[in-house]
């Protein structure tokens, strides 16, 4: 049966400005703006950047304030916003081990060459609401020491000198760079295509997926070797002035996951790893993407792939927010046509089954 | 030309306010767009793309031949223009010495107070370790 669809122009003009309105809230508080946005929620801000793939403060606090603070609405309309841009081309690979590390720390080796830097973090807090920040009082200045001009380099390096982790592996001559923005994912994908897709997805499944590895489902045994986060330069290859031009410095953090070891009859016994990287300061993001990067890696090192997030095509067909909120908050736009046919084919089914029963009963109370 | 990348386009343009400038023009007007940002595996190793960041560019070039180029995370055009135009002025003759000096110096150098300055907040948070002693605390 055919149901028209139509109308409902004026009902959809007057939620919109309804929405407005709610958006704004109580008009006796004061508007909020991007730069209280940014400044203020800033791992809201990191958050939208990331998933959103677009880094962009002001466009992610944007973001922010129109979808009324809902993150996953919010990263849904920067990557629309990222489809009208021309796309320049791609950077130079950022060097994180040059970071201007604002924190940096391992849980495998205490005394790191440039020390545990614990910089601004809940870790250690008590997770006790703070009465004081209700009424808004400033907070002392930061406290500062003498900064050392040691370099901080890779736990993964240090390790690495003495041949105990795997080392990373190497892109091939003139191999190019997977880009699931531009090709469609087929599997099995190469891990640039898996990292791309982690480094997109949303921080709520990866943080279970990741989870899940912990608790036994893909197991492999993981060491936070190390977390950094802080500043990074970048560079683009300009063609119109046909050298490599500064854009400026973003920041990041960076997980190197330390797991258990691989080793063959050729080979000696060593640690293998996982990798986590995401715009501004995305912790919980970054050591979720590195434990289920290593997951992922189950086929390539020989592993049996049992779990939930050792299944490449599982993961990576759910991890996108944007994807998967499209799909389940499609059910509630109108279905009526789908219904109605539904309805009439249970109508059918429920007349043959009565008409099944009724002869039975007939014969029955003829009994 | 870093350091005119991590400046304020106001700042900039503060600093080239007191500029007699030579004549120029665009050569490319300046115009928004996208560049895909890389990482590598393991940090090291393969490059992947980790996602987008808006970039801002433009081109200028002076009456007396200079061609500059300006380019700058973010969407402010009138930034990747004055990098542009100071990228071309420094080549010339008449203008490097002077932009160099008047201009970039003095944003390096508010650059370094600014990065020495978070430096020296992050170096607080540096954890000493010590060991305890059996008996003590």
């Amino acid at each position: 049966m055919y149901v028209a669809v139509k109308g409902g122009e004026r009902a959809i003009e007057n939620a919109h400005r309804l929405l407005a309105h709610k958006r704004r809230g109580d008009h006796g508080v004061p508007e909020v703006t991007l730069d209280q946005i940014s400044e203020q929620l800033g791992l809201a801000v990191d958050r939208v950047m990331s998933e959103g793939s677009l880094y962009d403060r002001e466009l992610a606090a944007l973001a922010i304030k129109q979808a009324r603070g809902d993150l996953i609405e919010a990263i849904f309309l920067v990557r629309a916003f990222r489809a009208t841009l021309p796309r320049f081309g791609a950077s130079e690979p950022v060097d994180t081990g040059a970071m201007r590390v604002q924190r940096r720390v391992s849980s495998t080796f205490k005394d790191i060459p440039g020390g545990q830097i614990l910089g601004p973090t809940f870790d250690y807090t008590h997770r006790l609401l703070d009465p004081s920040l209700a009424q808004g009082v400033a907070p002392e200045a930061p406290a500062t020491a003498d900064a050392s001009t040691a370099p901080t380099p890779r736990v993964t390096d240090i390790l690495g000198r003495d041949g105990l982790i795997e080392s990373s592996p190497q892109a091939e001559d003139g191999a190019s760079v997977g880009d699931l923005t531009r090709e469609p994912l087929n599997f099995p994908a190469d891990r640039d295509l898996r990292l791309q897709n982690l480094a997109r997805g949303d921080e709520g499944f990866l943080l279970a997926m990741g989870y899940s590895t912990q608790r036994g489902y893909g197991r492999n045994h993981p060491f936070a070797g190390e977390i950094r986060f802080g500043e990074v330069e970048v560079e683009f290859f300009a063609e119109d002035a046909g050298f490599a031009v500064p854009l400026g410095a973003i920041e990041l953090t960076e997980c190197q996951m330390v797991n258990q070891f691989k080793g063959s009859a050729t080979e000696a016994p060593c640690f293998t790893r996982g990798y986590g990287l995401a715009f501004g300061q995305s912790e919980r993001k970054t050591m979720s993407m590195a434990l289920v990067d290593r997951a992922l890696r189950a086929r390539e090192l020989g592993e049996e792939v049992r779990a939930p997030a050792q299944d490449e095509e599982f993961v990576m067909s759910h991890s996108d927010n944007v994807q998967a909120t499209g799909f389940v908050e499609h059910l509630k736009l109108p279905h009526y046509v789908d219904f109605q046919s539904e309805l009439g084919l249970l109508r059918k089914l429920r007349q043959e089954f009565a008409d099944a029963q009724a002869p039975e009963a007939m014969k029955e109370a003829a009994e | 030309m870093a350091v005119l990348a991590h400046a304020e386009a106001g700042e900039i343009a503060a600093r080239l306010r007191d500029f007699a400038l030579p004549e120029h023009q665009d050569l490319r007007a300046p115009e928004n767009g996208l560049v895909m940002l890389r990482g590598r595996v393991g940090g090291d190793g393969a490059p992947f793309n980790l996602g987008e960041a808006t970039v801002s560019r433009a081109a200028v070039k002076l009456a007396s031949g200079e061609v500059g180029f300006g380019y700058t995370l973010g969407r402010n055009s009138e930034k990747a223009r004055l990098i542009a135009l100071c990228d071309a002025l420094v080549q010339s003759r008449d203008f490097g010495g002077a932009v160099e000096r008047d201009v970039i110096a003095p944003l390096r150098e508010q650059l370094m107070i600014r990065r020495q300055q978070a430096a020296a907040e992050t170096a607080a948070t540096k954890v000493d370790f010590y060991t305890m002693v059996r008996g003590e605390g």
